[in-house]
């Protein structure tokens, strides 16, 4: 997994979030504070354009996780850009830990993967089945880790992470959400998805669009 | 001299606490982290961590730092992750209110106090009595 890779997912995953903004923060209108999407959009978005710009090195995969990482949790302001951020920067320090400081193979990334939300789970205090962006991202680590047990090769095994990450942001529909602003709500946060779930899963399938070239 | 820093999502909220603390503890050192790197409404972990740096190299007694909500405390931690030991051990995280807290904290600091005085006055719940007794207790106006 080339630094070129990364810097190609962070772009489509900024340019994704910019087409669903309003889809984002409309779910979080109903069960937050309505500013996810416009939140990330604005910090995906400053990290596009330090991309687009080229002033980013782009050859070393770690080092560039280590600075969208930072790039985030400066730039997106919500409890989001924290959680986004420490999961950036844990994947960052995971595959600097890697030979060559680089994924070869989809339990590499797996093992990069649970890093990043277990540091993410730890920061926000939270477990699956709160109503969170961890009911995306850890059935992902699951299914890939899955993968990589098969020995799949590495687009597939995101592919299936990015499917069991979409399920995941599906099932929080009928979650009461104990977690956030969202919580706020008790029973009324019943009966909608978690837009941090949604956000969760979007990132995830921007990643297996660019590793499988279909992007 | 103990030196506050106050993290919070907004720059002018912040900078109009900072022009309070100025009037009532001129000699305290106070750093601010408001809003984003961008200036808009949120928190900022690399600003944050840059404010207590800065407040930290003026103030070798250590600082306090005061949050308003919501995603200050992530954003703090993440700061303080990147923080080295040394100065970690100089820093104490206030739970009270931000605006009541800060006062506080600073005339304590301004007083000479220990890091762990200026803490425990940030700390004491000053919400509690902001309104004299005559108040009633379901928020209406008195009379």
């Amino acid at each position: 997994m080339s630094g070129a890779l990364i810097a190609g997912w962070l772009r489509l995953a900024a340019s994704r979030i910019a087409t669903e903004r309003a889809y984002l923060t409309e779910l979080d209108a109903a069960i937050g504070d309505g500013d996810h999407g416009i939140n990330l959009g604005r910090g995906f978005g400053a990290l596009d354009a330090r991309l687009a710009v080229g002033d980013v090195a782009i050859d070393a995969p770690g080092p560039l996780l280590l600075l969208a990482g930072r790039a985030i949790t400066g730039t997106v302001g919500g409890a989001s850009g924290a959680l986004y951020g420490r999961a950036l920067l844990r994947a960052g320090a995971a595959l600097e830990g890697l030979p060559g400081g680089s994924v070869a193979t989809s339990a590499q990334l797996a093992s990069v993967l649970r890093a990043a939300v277990d540091g993410l789970a730890a920061l926000g205090r939270s477990r699956p089945g709160e109503k969170t962006m961890l009911d995306a991202l850890v059935p992902a680590v699951t299914a890939l880790e899955a993968a990589g047990a098969a020995g799949l090769d590495l687009a597939s095994a995101i592919c299936r992470a990015a499917d069991a990450a979409e399920a995941g942001a599906d099932d929080t529909f009928p979650l009461l959400a104990t977690k956030g602003r969202a919580s706020y709500l008790g029973e009324r946060s019943i009966g909608h998805l978690d837009p941090g779930a949604v956000s969760s899963a979007l990132l995830l399938r921007a990643l297996a669009d660019v590793a499988s070239g279909a992007a | 001299m103990v030196a506050l820093v106050l993290v919070g999502h907004s720059r002018e909220l912040l900078r109009g606490l900072r022009a309070m603390l100025a009037q009532a503890a001129p000699s305290v050192v106070v750093g601010l982290a408001g809003g984003t790197d961008g200036g808009a409404l949120g928190t900022s972990a690399p600003m944050i961590l840059d404010a207590i740096r800065e407040v930290l190299a003026e103030a070798p007694d250590g600082a306090v730092v005061l949050l308003d909500l919501g995603s200050a405390a992530l954003a703090l931690e993440m700061a303080l992750d990147d923080l080295s030991p040394a100065d970690r051990a100089r820093v104490r995280v206030s739970r009270g209110a931000l605006v009541e807290g800060a006062v506080r904290a600073a005339v304590e600091a301004a007083g000479g106090g220990p890091l762990s005085a200026v803490l425990a006055a940030s700390e004491t719940l000053p919400g509690l009595d902001k309104l004299p007794d005559d108040w009633p207790a379901n928020g209406t106006a008195p009379g």
